[in-house]
């Protein structure tokens, strides 16, 4: 009887280090531009080899512009970037998604191409220089944001050194109501448990709420686990599962396929596995949730009024007042993408509120696809002809104004409606810019009026 | 390398809970292809919001132990902000709580994170702020915290530690030691060979 965690992390275990760390062989690694650079140099300065180049992939996504993506950018430290991870992977053997290269068309954000290739499998153990790794665990791999010594000891090993983790089983009940979204669920998640109650564990979401939902809507909750301060955060994989991997570029195919399925379903916690803790969420009671403060857990329902007594260091910098509503706050910026919600189907939301609308005057709107895949859908979709009528800019794909490596950036006090993860001071490139976490829906509506709305009253009425 | 069993200098007392990666190192500094020059630009935002910033105060300049508060650390996985505090020469971090990934990154880099209660980490503050020119001695081995009259018992998880004082606390080496046994563990999953029967 074991979660599984357990059964993935003792098929990988390979010894038990000196230090009482076990040593973990890492099936997947992905690699970007930002945190591989230094790990490369010290991997070629000690003369390793790296073992398992066919096991790394790699991309390019946090510094890369979304305005144009021709090369050579126009940003050159961002074209110096590139180059020098083209440089590194032609050197080591390492498959490269970049544009301008070979391949270039499956340039995207790390954790939205993983999935989207068929890279991402149930059972793997997947480390990449990025926290929101734990994105991965929707299709129930476990996945582990590394630093960039890590980088370097899985480019030179293809291991990793690592403490076993707790499991906290999270088991969501209830149906979403309309309107509400897997974001919604993981922000109550982490306002209920905090932003480092997660610490020591992973977090195996559970339970008929997540079973219901698609792999995209499990990865918007996993990939923000580490928001709550678990270091990964998986959903048992099942024929939702498989139904996603299958016929994907890097699944199984034929034969193989069916195999493989049969492994994936016993890899999964067994019915009667033993967890050390176990919560549960009504997803019935959940409303739109919106962040008001500076870390994710500081958030409130779309009616709620945030509490008379909350941290005065947050509602100091974001301007609020205890007891005062975030409904209402005039907005200047919304952004649509990242890791959590650039995905197919959050493009599919949002584009419901703002078809047929308007996106109010004084904002500035973007929608930054997570891969030049989920564009080229959104585009046969004919998502990015209602975005750009509607007044938002149609982008290519990054990490954009999710951190604000490129020029996409907050200005001074700007308040920013985003669909993405964090909403710490000066996440969005400006030291004091202002950072409202929601829906991608709910950015939608935000956009069109100018300042934080219920998304329902929108879905509900029709525009003329 | 050489192992770790005690860091001793001044300390820096910077208070605040969840102080995340990003304002221990604003992202527009991770636009580089090396760590190199990072540690001018710790906190960069906050000291000049706030011209009194611990970072900032000459008192302070030189020391090598850093005393914080709650869940330091805790945001992005990038080793930029421990790489900028053990470059700006930062040997050792007590604190009340860090993120799993920072200690992990620190630990790494030799810079040894310590855990101790909030009573202890505000005591130990406050004599900072009294008395910055104060030296303290900081035993990996024992977990015990000195600074003049003032004992404080920290933590630090049992592998760590012992990784810091039989000098093993940077991995890759013994990650590489007998390698034959990592081959057999990727043979044995199903996928490496792409479930081939
Ligand atoms: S979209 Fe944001 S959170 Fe996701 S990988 Fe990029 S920078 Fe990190």
């Amino acid at each position: 009887m074991h979660t599984l965690f357990h059964k993935v992390w003792n098929a990988h275990a390979v010894r038990t280090l000196a230090s009482g760390q076990t040593q973990l062989f890492v099936g997947l690694h992905l690699v970007h531009e930002v945190t591989s650079p230094q790990a490369f140099d010290m991997v070629r300065q000690h003369g390793w080899r790296v073992p398992y180049p066919e096991r790394t992939f790699a991309t390019v996504d946090h510094i890369v512009p979304t305005s144009s993506q021709k090369r050579p950018f126009i940003d050159l430290t961002a074209e110096q970037m590139t180059s020098a991870l083209e440089g590194n992977c032609r050197e080591f053997g390492i498959t490269l998604y970049a544009p301008g290269g070979d391949g270039g068309d499956n340039q995207g954000i790390v954790h939205v191409i993983g999935p989207e290739l068929g890279l991402t499998q149930p059972g793997m153990t997947i480390a990449c220089g990025d926290s929101h790794t734990s994105t991965h665990g929707a299709l129930g791999a476990i996945a582990f944001g590394i630093g960039t010594s890590q980088v370097r000891d899985v480019l030179a090993s293809q291991c990793l050194a690592l403490d076993p983790l707790k499991v906290r089983r999270i088991e969501v009940t209830g149906r979403l109501r309309p309107g509400v979204f897997a974001k919604d669920v993981i922000l109550t998640i982490i306002r209920r448990l905090g932003v480092n109650g997660g610490v020591g564990f992973a977090y195996e979401y559970a339970g008929p709420t997540i079973e219901g939902m698609t792999i995209d809507e499990r990865m918007t909750i996993c990939n923000m686990s580490i928001e709550g301060g678990a270091r990964a955060g998986y959903v048992n994989p099942d024929d939702t599962t498989f139904a996603f991997l299958e016929g994907r570029r890097f699944a199984p195919q034929g034969a193989a396929f069916g195999r493989a399925v049969e492994w994936w379903r016993q890899i999964a916690s067994d019915a009667g596995a033993t967890y050390d803790d176990v919560v549960t969420i009504d997803a019935s009671a959940i409303e739109p949730t919106v962040t008001w403060g500076i870390n994710p857990g500081q958030s409130v329902g779309i009616h709620e009024s945030i509490a008379a007594n909350a941290d005065p260091e947050a509602l100091a910098f974001m301007g609020f007042s205890g007891g005062a509503p975030v409904e209402g706050t005039r907005i200047d910026v919304a952004f649509i993408g990242s890791c959590t919600n650039g995905r197919l189907s959050d493009l599919e939301e949002a584009a419901k509120v703002v078809r047929g609308r308007r996106v109010a005057s004084h904002v500035q709107a973007l929608v930054v696809p997570g891969s030049q895949a989920v564009r080229r859908a959104a585009e046969a979709r004919g998502l990015d002809e209602i975005f750009t009528k509607a007044g938002f800019e149609w982008r290519g794909a990054g990490c954009s104004m999710c951190l604000a490596m490129n020029p996409d950036k907050l200005e001074g006090q700007q308040v920013c409606a985003s669909s993405s993860n964090r909403n710490f001071k000066g996440r969005q490139g400006s030291p004091t810019g202002r950072t409202l976490l929601m829906s991608p829906a709910m950015v939608a509506a935000a956009a069109v009026a100018g300042e934080v709305v219920d998304v329902r009253e929108m879905l509900e009425e029709v525009p003329a | 390398m050489a192992a770790i069993t005690a860091v001793a200098g001044r300390g820096l007392p910077l208070r605040g809970a969840d102080l995340d990666t990003d304002r221990i190192m604003p992202a527009r500094f991770l636009r580089a292809v090396t760590f190199e020059g990072l540690e001018h630009h710790l906190f960069e935002d906050d000291r000049a919001a706030d011209p009194a910033h611990p970072f900032s105060d000459p008192r302070y300049r030189g020391a090598t132990v850093l005393v914080v508060n709650r869940n330091f650390g805790c945001g992005s996985s990038r080793e930029h902000a421990p790489q900028g505090l053990a470059r700006y020469g930062i040997k050792a971090i007590v604190g009340e709580s860090f993120s799993e990934i920072f200690l992990g990154n620190s630990s790494v880099l030799g810079m040894p994170c310590l855990t101790a209660s909030p009573e202890s980490i505000d005591a130990l503050q406050s004599l900072l702020e009294r008395e910055p020119q104060i030296v303290i001695d900081v035993r990996v081995d024992t977990g015990v915290v000195t600074a003049g009259d003032l004992h404080v018992q920290a933590q630090m998880p049992p592998g760590m530690r012992d990784a810091f004082l039989t000098d093993q606390w940077n991995p890759t080496a013994m990650l590489l030691d007998r390698y034959e046994q990592v081959r057999a563990v990727a043979t044995s999953l199903p996928y490496i060979s792409g479930f081939q029967e």
